[in-house]
């Protein structure tokens, strides 16, 4: 986000005055206690255990020690749950943006009856709670073989985020200039070629956005993978980190190399989607 | 020209997919929660009609009361305290550090900020689970460090710090979203208005009161509904911190209905709670969309 410059206030920048330092320092003390955790994390997955007893959580590590995070990445089969993690949030964002991009050309585009009330609806099934489905979603997908699969929860969570999708699409859908549509569709296109050679075409930088939202929310949701994904190389990498807290006692050098692991990945799709994210939160499309 | 009607008739074709999974996915397991909770049943054979027992049940269980006495303690460390920190902390960064160190500066405090808020809920609550652990956590650690031994104490597993201690991870996971949000509302602004009010003598207390907080009322709104459901949907953080513990000083609605669907297998139960909480975030979110178009016009 920092390679975003605002838009320049009202006045040239006056550095006059001291005042203004104290305003910064008092910012900074603020930013210190928000980061904080961050760092603490960061400098403990790196200290040996024996490091860790000696001089506590607050100092510099004595050596850069690998151990901790190592012996975290055996101990869950990390590369497996980023793997499923991955799998599984690639694959509801590319099904739910497409999801999202069908509903949302017959509502916007279509203008079909009864529209406002599919949106209504779409809108209310995104503010649910997930409490309120997820019984049933178990107890269906053990009726249907399908517990304990990610094809499930890739299914489940395709629709529930095409839900949002839909009803975003839908309103910028309705915007898209007539004439553009008339005249393509006087050039003998069909629904589908309309679709696809102009209104996708047109509006990829929404999509974008929506496929980096889609990811993200699917990467960090919590609630129905813990209660679907039961065997452990089936799991999502907050489920591995999550469940482990609850389960094992562990050294607090490895507690800390295992919220490292927990945060890396998010990090890393931070800097890379920092751009879609600013514009697609700067459009208000944020849950 | 328009579109003739017979060409608008072939779209809905295109929302039969989604709409049948809507329906499976979606719909039909709703109605199924709704269903289960006129009944008394353990997940296996076949559930018995109970009326409205559950429901009266849910009003009598003093645990579903505190539960819900913990969710207000989740508003306002979720939705209070952040809007009006994020409101104070993004006129600061928009009005005064970009006019007196520059926008990088500026955007620079707005990412750092944010930072929390890309994490799982999950994640964000174990970086907090093991700072915060008796034996070996930072912050014991840290406290034993400055002489203040008599100040360590089982944080998460104490009554009287547990909640609190909660509510201060809340407001640290959450403080970056209202920022983000009131910061990109601000740009909408027109800089004219600051500039004449400034002409006129006004304080920067009365720019922030009367031009900054007035403008961005459709951002405050968006924020308050957000994160007011937000914080009635409240689990990861809580299973990853206390499980709801101790006794049920930390318990949310929703951990509660987990508890009941997964732990205690009180089927008919846990669907009540979730209906509940399902009733109480629709009617919020029609009440603020209703206040939200009353202002517009």
């Amino acid at each position: 986000m920092t390679s975003l410059p605002l838009k320049s206030s009202y006045k040239k920048p006056h550095k006059a005055g001291i005042g203004r330092f104290f305003v910064l320092a008092a910012l900074l003390i603020v930013l210190l206690v928000v980061l904080l955790p961050f760092a603490i994390v960061i400098i403990n997955a790196f200290k040996t255990p024996e490091d860790y007893a000696t001089y506590g959580p607050l100092s510099w590590p004595t050596a850069w020690s690998i151990d901790g995070i190592v012996e975290f990445w055996q101990r869950v089969d990390y590369s497996q749950k980023l793997l499923n993690s991955l799998l599984i949030s690639a694959s509801v964002a590319v099904i739910g943006v497409l999801l999202s991009l069908l509903n949302a050309f017959a509502l916007g585009i279509g203008r079909i009856k009864g529209r406002i009330w599919l949106l209504i609806l779409f809108m209310v099934a995104n503010t649910l709670p997930q409490e309120s489905l997820v019984y049933p979603l178990y107890y269906l997908s053990k009726e249907f073989d399908l517990y304990n699969t990610r094809f499930v929860v890739i299914l489940i969570f395709s629709v529930i985020q095409s839900a949002f999708g839909t009803y975003l699409l839908s309103s910028v859908f309705s915007t898209f200039p007539k004439e553009m549509l008339e005249a393509a569709m006087l050039d003998g296109c069909n629904k589908l070629q309309l679709l696809f050679k102009i209104i996708v075409p047109v509006s990829r930088p929404t999509l974008a956005v929506l496929f980096t939202f889609f990811f993200i929310w699917t990467w960090n949701e919590f609630f129905l993978p813990l209660i679907l994904l039961i065997s452990n190389d089936r799991q999502t990498v907050p489920i591995a980190v999550g469940v482990l807290q609850g389960q094992r006692n562990m050294e607090a050098t490895l507690s800390s190399a295992s919220a490292l692991l927990g945060i890396l990945p998010c990090f890393i799709f931070f800097l890379i989607f920092q751009r879609t994210l600013t514009k697609g939160i700067a459009a208000g499309s944020v849950k | 020209m328009m579109l003739k009607r017979s060409t608008n008739r072939g779209y809905w074709w295109f929302l039969l997919p989604g709409l049948i999974l809507f329906v499976l996915v979606i719909a039909i397991p709703f109605l199924m929660n709704i269903g289960t909770s006129f009944t008394h049943w353990q997940g296996v054979g076949t559930p018995k009609w109970a009326g409205l027992d559950n429901y009266a049940r849910l009003f009598r269980d003093s645990t579903f009361w505190a539960s819900f006495r913990n969710n207000l303690a989740m508003l306002v460390a979720m939705t209070i305290v952040p809007t009006l920190l994020g409101l104070l902390l993004a006129a600061v960064l928009y009005d005064y550090i970009t006019n007196k160190f520059g926008s990088r500066t500026a955007s620079f405090f707005r990412a750092a900020f944010y930072l929390p808020q890309i994490l799982p809920v999950a994640i964000a609550g174990i970086v907090w689970a093991w700072i915060l652990h008796p034996n070996y956590g930072a912050l014991n650690g840290l406290l034993e460090t400055l002489g203040l031994e008599n100040l360590t104490r089982n944080w998460l597993g104490n009554r009287q710090t547990a909640l609190p201690s909660v509510m201060v991870i809340m407001v640290w996971f959450q403080l970056g979203y209202p920022l983000v949000i009131f910061m990109a509302g601000l740009q909408r602004i027109d800089p004219e208005i600051y500039e004449a009010a400034v002409l006129d003598g006004a304080s920067w207390f009365d720019r922030f009161r009367y031009i900054t907080v007035h403008l961005i009322r459709p951002e405050i709104f968006v924020v308050l509904l957000t994160t007011t459901i937000a914080s009635l949907k409240v689990f990861g953080q809580i299973y990853v911190l206390t499980r709801g513990g101790p006794g049920s000083s930390t318990l949310v609605p929703s951990y509660f209905a987990y508890q009941n669907f997964f732990e205690k297998a009180n089927i008919g139960y846990g669907s009540a709670i979730s209906t509940v909480m399902t009733v109480i975030i629709i009617g919020l979110t029609i009440f603020f969309i209703r206040r939200q178009s009353a202002e517009e016009l």
